[in-house]
């Protein structure tokens, strides 16, 4: 930390960051871990998990679009926010039809991962069990809606990334659902390679890869060998070195 | 099909932009009363799009759909105001006289019948809207008449026109509704004045939005001025769609060349071209008097290019529709359906003064705020600020609905007590008084000397009266079905949030509720408060709280006593195993 370089502070612990940055970036390169699903680095913020929700000089406010600034007073590891993310985390647990023990991606899944790390013992609400299509049309690539938390990040990737807005989200209210392009609306008549960005942005086990299952053995994880808060602190400081 | 398409590319002839896409699909959608593969696919492809964002756009509109809706499309106003005045039993009634079931299509594709979200007619319901035009004053007589007109197939435009009268039931004239007005006089002030001369006049005025958020005016007019950028624009939020009120569309209906007027002393000031109205999708029936108007004003100079003479001040203005979505209210949420979208909240900041419509620079002025601006324009800022109170300045118009002799709209300087409203509007015996809808504030009688104000009780004018014998509990549930109808689902805790809401409330009207529900509720309504992304998420959860601290033996008398009960109905979830297994012994059953 440089003497010039300006500081918020992160529960009152001073946190360096870049202008222009946001506070979710500025605290994961400084080894703070604030929870998130919708966001990664390389795409722009979306701000609709609600998962990074933090206070701000005593408002609320999200991690993720929140730019950092000088005499910002961050709060995010109390006791309330914290019970906010875990009630967020069950939310989208009981709207979609999430069955850990029997999905290629645990061990690998952010969702998992963050109700670990919340200490989320049960669903708590009752689950809305709604009735989701799973799509195999696609030689490489399965979509199953029963597991999307729609963090549209598929959709941002398929987009921004790959050029071909493969994906999009429909629909309004607990009725959103992921739509695909193409004029059957299957992903096996779709432009989607296997190669996409959009087949591996999928923070959870609704967009997976064909064949590949369980060549991690369970148990060897990316989230079974580290927990994600430090995982994800780990990663942000090793790719800026 | 082909006429199908014929059509499409007629209207896409005139509306060759992604930007138009509502638009596109409500003309569209004329035709049919619905959306087919082959026309989303015609409209794709000749907006060069991906049909994803067709589908997207459809499917996020309750007045567009993608499966047949019967040539007679009914929908029932289902705000609590229309409950009170029996809507309830009328559509049930209706339901029972075409033998539909609730949003069921004839099996002759002939009719469909369903609810809708508050059609802004509050104040004459219980309320329709038939192929989008607005039935006031519903009874059983009358249902029965348009279920015959239905059955016997005559054509709604052939309907009798004393369905379709919508009044305007001005039952107190201020300074705005009651003055005479003089067509293009606002505009010859302001060019007097000039565009600064204008803009202090307004900072004089201290008007501030009407919308309900009480931003002040100036400084909104004039941060957008200032922000970098070429092109700007005056968008005109007429999507009423607080339940409730209804005070926009009177003003629409009788005083509209104020409010067009009022958009271009908006464009005049921040120097705009182009104004937009966003009329909600309830209003349709008001689109062509509308048009008609601006017409009228284009050939008196009043918009088009050197409005009045004054050369470099041009301005005209488009009318977009919505097509039934709340949250198209909130400003940022209403851009996006503008340009074409799902009417998806943005994230603020960046607020629309320096990125709004198209990304420019964009001022979104409540209705009644844009008319209040021609007062300003003719009368100066100091004899605006003079009425109403020192933060509050000027008249409001309120919507008044529910428990009382007269409702209607009541325009007061700001500060009217709240008692004097229910002592002219001929309620007595008040239980509460709902202030600014749904997401406002509910007000027992210990409350009614307060003031409306934005120091006090802020309003964007709803005024919903609750007689003594209303249950309090009814109106809380009715507002969580509206939320989690309305919710855009954007954010998770409003997304499920609202749902679970709805849930809790209905279980207990189920009177299988316990304290249990009740402290769930409360963790909820926190829990969406501070971490929604819009306001609709965060004021979802008042209505419950409101009636919970005030009125708790409405929600006592329903709760039992022990300390919860499942959700889940065991018993009832062994009925299927019991059908197969041919028992129906006591062995058979859970704890019956």
């Amino acid at each position: 930390m440089s003497a010039t370089e300006p500081v918020i502070l992160i529960d009152e612990a001073p946190v360096p960051f870049k202008p222009g940055e946001t506070i979710l970036n500025a605290a994961l390169n400084a080894g703070v871990f604030i929870p998130h699903l919708c966001w990664r680095p390389e795409f722009e913020p979306h701000g609709s998990c609600k998962l990074c929700s933090i206070v701000v000089n005593g408002r609320n406010a999200s991690a993720c679009t929140m730019k950092a600034a000088v005499g910002q007073e961050v709060e995010v590891d109390t006791p309330d926010l914290h019970a906010y993310r875990r009630t967020l985390l069950q939310m989208l647990f009981v709207e979609g039809n999430h069955f850990c023990p029997g999905c290629e991606k645990s061990g690998d899944c952010q969702l998992q991962a963050l109700a670990y790390d919340s200490e989320m013992m049960t669903p708590h609400f009752v689950e809305f069990y709604p009735r989701l299509p799973v799509d195999a049309s696609h030689p490489d690539v399965l979509l199953d809606l029963n597991r999307c938390i729609q963090c549209e990040l598929c959709v941002r990737a398929s987009r921004d990334v790959d050029g071909k807005s493969v994906f999009a989200l429909a629909g309004r209210g607990l009725a959103s659902h992921i739509i695909v392009n193409s004029p059957s609306g299957r992903l096996g008549d779709s432009s989607l390679s296997a190669t996409d960005k959009a087949a591996h942005v999928c923070p959870v086990g609704a967009i997976l890869i064909k064949r590949v299952g369980f060549k991690t053995p369970i148990g060897e994880r990316r989230y079974d060998l580290e927990p994600i808060s430090e995982e994800a602190t780990r990663c942000a400081i090793e790719s800026r070195t | 099909m082909a006429a199908d398409s014929d059509a499409v590319a007629a209207i896409l002839r005139r509306r060759a932009d992604p930007t138009q896409l509502l638009q596109i699909l409500r003309e569209a959608q004329e035709a049919r009363g619905w959306i087919s593969p082959e026309t989303a696919r015609a409209i794709a492809s000749g907006l060069g799009a991906p049909i994803t964002r067709v589908e997207s756009v459809v499917q996020f509109y309750s007045f567009l759909h993608d499966k047949p809706r019967g040539r007679y499309r009914i929908l029932f106003s289902d705000n609590i105001t229309d409950r009170m005045l029996g809507s309830l039993a009328l559509f049930e009634h209706m339901l029972k006289r075409l033998k539909l079931s609730r949003g069921e299509v004839s099996p002759d594709g002939a009719v469909s019948v369903d609810l809708t979200s508050c059609t802004g007619t509050c104040d004459q319901g219980p309320a329709a809207l038939i192929n989008m035009r607005a039935i006031t004053r519903l009874d059983a007589r009358r249902v029965d008449e348009l279920c015959d007109l239905v059955r016997a197939g005559v054509s709604v435009a052939e309907w009798p026109a004393d369905y379709f009268r919508v009044e305007d039931n001005i039952r107190r004239a201020g300074a705005l509704l009651g003055s005479h007005y003089e067509p293009g006089s606002a505009l010859r002030a302001a060019i007097a004045l000039g565009r600064q001369g204008m803009l202090d006049e307004m900072k004089r005025s201290n008007l501030r939005g009407r919308g309900g958020a009480g931003f002040m005016t100036s400084v909104k007019w004039e941060s957008c001025r200032n922000a970098p950028g070429g092109e700007r624009f005056v968008v005109c939020n007429a999507d009423e769609g607080e339940p409730g009120t209804f005070k926009d569309r009177v003003l629409l209906n009788s005083y509209a060349e104020r409010v067009f007027e009022g958009m271009g002393l908006a464009g005049f000031v921040i120097g705009a071209a182009r104004g937009l109205v966003y009329l909600r999708g309830e209003y349709s029936y008001l689109l062509e008097p509308l048009e008609a108007k601006l017409e009228k004003m284009r050939r008196g100079r009043l918009l088009g290019a050197s409005i009045c003479g004054a050369q470099g001040f041009d301005f005209d203005i488009d009318i977009h529709l919505g097509a039934g979505a709340y949250i198209c209210g909130e400003e940022s949420a209403l851009i996006e359906s503008l340009e074409g979208k799902p009417g998806k909240p943005r994230i603020r900041p960046p607020f629309p003064v320096t990125v709004g419509y198209l990304g420019k620079p964009t001022v979104v002025d409540n209705v009644e705020t844009l008319a209040q601006t021609t007062e300003i324009a003719l009368h100066g800022g100091r004899a605006f600020a003079g009425r109403g109170t020192r933060r509050s300045a000027g008249t409001k118009i309120l919507s008044v609905s529910g428990d009382c002799a007269r409702p209607g709209l009541y325009e007061y300087p700001f500060g009217v007590r709240v008692e004097q409203v229910l002592m002219d509007c001929g309620a007595s015996d008040v239980a509460a008084v709902q202030i600014s809808g749904p997401s406002g504030v509910c007000l027992t009688p210990d409350e009614f000397r307060r003031h409306i104000a934005f120091e006090d009780v802020p309003t964007a004018g709803a005024f919903m009266v609750f007689g003594k014998e209303r249950d309090l509990f009814e109106v809380a549930r009715n507002f969580a079905h509206f939320f989690a109808h309305e919710s855009c689902g954007f954010c998770t805790p409003c997304r499920v949030g609202t749902a679970l809401m709805r849930d809790a409330l209905d279980k207990i009207a189920d009177g299988r509720g316990s304290r249990y529900e009740i402290n769930e509720l409360m963790r909820l309504a926190e829990l969406m408060r501070r971490t929604s992304h819009c306001g609709l998420g965060q004021t979802a959860g008042n209505p419950v709280r409101d009636t919970w601290l005030k009125f708790r033996p409405a929600y006592e008398r329903r709760l039992i006593r022990g300390e919860f009960d499942p959700a889940v109905d065991l018993d009832a979830a062994l009925a299927r195993a019991r059908e197969i297994a041919g028992r129906e012994d006591a062995g058979a059953h859970i704890g019956a």
